[in-house]
């Protein structure tokens, strides 16, 4: 009788550090496909990271590889910079819809525009986690925020923006996916487009960008489970998941 | 028929269930003990119906799950 290890722990993730995040919360799925992919591809050493204001603020202690920490939005930007100088390096963002969709969106439409080799991996959880629970520009409507306590009205706050298909419209991205983080199905699709998002990047294709959609269960005042029930039944059929730009 | 194995780091286990949810055989439940952080880690209490598919280990956002295949 003979065992394999089928599933363990990627060599970037630092093992022996505790996340911050909450129970449930999908920023360590999305993490961990990230480690994956970097490991897959063999690029550990020289991959450079930008880290966005948000819950994901502390992702430089969790993954062993160079990051640096950008103002709020402007990861992007930066981004661009340190691929200018160094084009010999990995660089990607990891951003949060409060971050790219809000007060990011100047950076990040020029940055798809002008399509650098560059790996966008965005987490669009339709809430501001960090700050406590307020409204995003990706909140659907109806739902309850503390800025928006009845749920979000479209005539005082206009509807939600579908940042993937936003993106979609110009003409420098390479590649644009939305996948999911909430069931192992959605999640070995969401391997492959992140995967995919850094091969790209390798093979010097331009820009690629990787929605996520997360949960966020303490913000939204649900169990876990529940949440990843509420997200599947609830955001799925305004983000729809699939393919939206495909250079080949 | 494959067989699996799980093992959980139990002081990093969040207790947040996803993978009790996601488990196909249902081998995976919440235990009764604490661990340092206060937190009620995740158990195999029906390790024979295990067969190493690691969809518990996929969905897990802490990386807590370890999946050995035997064969």
């Amino acid at each position: 009788m003979s065992e394999t290890q089928v599933f363990g722990m990627p060599k970037v993730w630092k093992s022996e550090v505790h996340t911050h995040y909450c129970p449930g919360c999908t920023h360590g799925i999305a993490h961990r496909l990230v480690c994956e992919a970097i490991e897959e591809l063999g690029i550990q050493n020289r991959t450079m990271a930008l880290a966005p204001v948000g819950c994901a603020v502390f992702m430089h202690q969790y993954l062993d590889i160079d990051m640096m920490e950008a103002a709020h939005g402007r990861a992007p930007a930066t981004a661009t910079g340190m691929k200018t100088v160094r084009a010999d390096k990995i660089v990607f963002t990891y951003q949060g819809d409060g971050d790219l969709a809000s007060i990011g969106m100047g950076e990040i439409v020029h940055a798809m525009n002008r399509s650098l080799p560059l790996t966008v991996i965005f987490i669009n959880n339709a809430i501001y986690g960090m700050t406590g629970g307020q409204m995003a520009p990706t909140t659907l409507l109806g739902q309850k925020s503390t800025t928006s306590p009845t749920g979000r009205d479209a005539k005082v706050n206009g509807y939600p923006i579908r940042v993937s298909e936003l993106l979609a419209t110009l003409a420098g991205p390479a590649y644009i996916e939305r996948v999911a983080l909430t069931s192992p199905k959605y999640i070995i699709k969401a391997k492959q487009a992140i995967l995919k998002a850094f091969k790209n990047q390798v093979e010097n294709k331009g820009v690629s960008f990787v929605e996520c959609l997360s949960t966020c269960p303490t913000n939204w005042g649900k169990r876990p489970v529940d949440a990843c029930k509420w997200l599947e039944e609830t955001m799925m059929p305004y983000y729809p998941l699939g393919v939206l730009k495909d250079f080949e | 028929m494959a067989k699996g194995r799980v093992t959980v780091r139990e002081e990093f286990c969040k207790s947040c269930g996803l993978c009790v949810e996601a488990c196909p055989k249902k081998t995976l439940r919440i235990a009764d003990h604490l661990n340092p952080k206060g937190h009620r880690p995740v158990e195999q209490f029906k390790p024979d119906d295990c067969v190493g598919c690691a969809m518990c280990a996929r969905i897990c956002p802490d990386v807590v799950l370890t999946v050995y295949k035997i064969d």
